[in-house]
């Protein structure tokens, strides 16, 4: 499924998007299937599917032991396409990942790879717009959406390029830093949203974990809130993890309605 | 050719949250580098402080041994023993220049480190210094240098525990408090502007060793010999001779146990001479990654040289043909530790053993006519550091051979 098409979807119901962020193969590639229905069933509107790298330099420390835990349950791009084509959820899946996996695999070959298992974003956070020029080709050649980030410090000419060249939604980083839970987001969300001028849907990350602050980025003019932290979390702990997911799941989306 | 690159090497592949940060830094040291001023300020450092300029020293027992004339630049006795404090100086100055507050810093070996806690003590920045725990145990002593000058020292327990991750911790702290805060890289690599200020800032090697060998000689060196981890000591020694297409430049690699790779990681560090082209850190380059892109973790007897990666620069000069890169193993690199240590009374780091142990490798093979008979080796640092790690593994040979 499109992107475009989900937000087109939740405009009619006059919703919000949530969107939800898991690594791919933790603690397994078949638990990662059962989180992502969990997820769905939840609430989550589009899921990011985090293929991960050994580097992970933008993630904090939940992501990361997250990262590496997959890999070392041995997850591995081919797998990673294998897997993401086997999930029949009725959303859209988005990869995100680090721009050495993509280089190696080849750009034209992983926007193709991604396509063809129904994945119909990418979100590269070591890809500034300036390096992205052959990663923007192969992905408007498969017809896959690639996504920028947009943060409280991009201003003047980056940012009205980084708004050109996104497409799906536009990525924005909420406040300085890494991923992972964070007790205040409202104040600088606020500040960001006021200055961006974009058709495309604005999705509010980094440091989002509970409804109430869901609510807030969605009040303060957020199309959509990316959780990521937050589900990892529970799937770290090992404990009753499809249920979990899906309650907060469909804790947060309710502040999306 | 966009400005941040070397060839195809080079660019700028960095959280967005980075980007204004790259480009306040680049304006700043292209306003400064000329600037008469900070020039006079990084020259005081630079002989006041830091010790410049080093000697071209005729190592005679060596050039005796081995029937060519051989010198040393005695980067080794820079204040602090290592070269590190060239760029540290440097760009600790431009972070005053551009009112930033604090100073961060990975390190290796912990020379890095230290000479950022050197610069960072004086000038009166708060310091913190991000260190692989791996690296923390193995230059304890490094680590309470950086404690006595006021640095804050990290250990990181992620990933392999060594630079790689040191420089991921560096770059996560850079990320969330980019503001106030100076990031100072310590070697060529990570995203422009780095590669070339630290370049500049290293430059100055080479810049000496021109004058002084001339002085000397009359002339070039028919070669240059160098370790090459990041490459920091290398270029700067190369790079005021890059022009000169007689002189032949020798980056020496950590060759490790062997030049092998299993699935997780490498038995050496030469990313220069069998790594492959991809995204680490910042830059394209050539790192040690496995089929799918993953970084291998890298292996050397010398913290300072345990790095997957290589500066961008030096993989453009391997690229046309202007260096030569090579390697010696973690044997030959402690047999120079002992031989130089011996022959000339200097006790080398074990990076620069790396660059006196490619020669004697030379000499060894019967191919010392492709140096030339006259060679420069960087002596990129002192070998106080090291120490402990090869007393250790001496004892642990004596032990094998008693069983």
């Amino acid at each position: 499924m499109r992107i475009a098409d989900k937000f087109a979807e939740l405009k009619e119901k006059n919703e919000k998007a949530l969107i939800a962020y898991v690594c791919a193969g933790d603690p397994s590639a078949e638990a990662t299937k059962e989180i992502v229905h969990a997820l769905v069933k939840g609430g989550a509107d589009i899921v990011e599917l985090g293929l991960p790298f050994s580097d992970p330099v933008a993630d904090g420390p939940t992501i990361q032991a997250a990262s590496t835990r997959a890999l070392e349950a041995g997850m591995n791009p081919d797998i990673y396409f294998e897997m993401a084509a086997s999930i029949k959820e009725n959303v859209p899946l988005v990869c995100m990942t680090y721009y050495n996996l993509i280089y190696k695999r080849g750009n034209e070959k992983f926007a193709k790879d991604c396509a063809e298992a129904g994945i119909t974003g990418i979100i590269v956070p070591d890809l500034p717009a300036e390096e992205a020029d052959e990663l923007h080709v192969a992905c408007k050649n498969n017809g896959v959406d690639l996504i920028f980030l947009i943060t409280p410090v991009t201003t003047g000419k980056r940012m009205e390029k980084n708004l050109e060249k996104t497409s799906g939604f536009v990525y924005i980083v909420s406040r300085l830093g890494v991923t992972g839970e964070r007790v205040d987001v409202a104040e600088s969300t606020k500040n960001i949203l006021a200055r961006i001028d974009t058709e495309v849907p604005k999705a509010v990350g980094f440091g989002i974990s509970n409804g109430q602050q869901a609510a807030e980025v969605i009040k303060a003019g957020a199309d959509a809130v990316i959780v990521g932290s937050a589900f990892v979390s529970i799937i770290a702990s090992g404990e009753n993890v499809n249920e979990r997911v899906e309650k907060l799941a469909s804790e947060l989306k309710i502040s999306c309605r | 050719m966009k400005k941040s690159m070397y060839g195809k090497f080079g660019g700028q592949f960095v959280p967005e949250v980075l980007m204004p940060a790259l480009t306040e830094l680049e304006e700043a040291y292209e306003r400064y580098k000329d600037d008469p001023e900070f020039l006079k300020e990084l020259d005081f450092y630079m002989k006041e402080f830091a010790g410049r300029e080093t000697p071209l020293y005729f190592a005679k027992n060596l050039s005796k041994k081995y029937g060519i004339k051989i010198y040393l630049k005695r980067e080794d006795l820079v204040h602090g023993g290592a070269h590190k404090l060239n760029n540290t100086l440097g760009q600790a100055l431009l972070a005053k220049y551009m009112g930033k507050k604090r100073l961060i810093a990975e390190t290796g070996a912990g020379q890095h480190g230290t000479a950022t806690a050197m610069a960072a003590a004086n000038m009166g920045f708060e310091s913190e210094v991000y260190m692989g725990a791996k690296d923390v145990i193995r230059q304890h002593m490094n680590v309470y240098r950086m404690e006595l000058m006021g640095s804050k020292v990290n250990a990181v327990e992620s990933g392999s525990k060594t630079l790689k991750d040191a420089i991921n911790e560096a770059l996560r702290d850079w990320v969330t408090n980019v503001e106030n805060t100076h990031y100072l890289i310590g070697s060529v690599v990570g995203p422009h502007p780095y590669p070339m200020i630290v370049r500049d800032f290293q430059s100055v090697i080479g810049k000496e060793v021109k004058e002084q060998i001339m002085e000397k000689e009359g002339r070039y060196p028919d070669s240059i010999v160098a370790c090459a981890g990041g490459g920091s000591n290398a270029m700067g020694i190369f790079y005021p001779f890059i022009e000169d297409k007689e002189v032949k430049l020798f980056p020496v690699e950590a060759g490790g146990k062997e030049l092998k790779t299993t699935e997780k990681e490498a038995l050496h560090s030469a990313s220069l001479c069998v790594g492959e082209e991809g995204i680490l850190q910042g830059a394209h380059t050539l790192i040690l990654q496995d089929k799918y892109g993953q970084i291998l973790e890298s292996s050397s007897i010398s913290a300072g040289l345990d790095y997957s990666g290589v500066g961008p620069e030096l993989a453009y000069l391997a690229d046309i043909g202007r260096i030569n890169p090579c390697t010696v193993s973690d044997d030959e690199a402690l047999e120079a530790f002992y031989e130089l240590s011996r022959l000339e009374g200097i006790i080398p780091a074990l990076e620069s053993s790396h660059a006196v142990a490619y020669v004697m490798k030379m000499a060894k093979n019967g191919e010392l006519e492709k140096l030339g008979d006259l060679v420069v080796i960087n002596l990129s640092g002192r070998g106080d550091k090291d120490l402990e790690t090869v007393f250790k593994l001496k004892e642990e040979k004596a032990k094998e051979a008693c069983q």
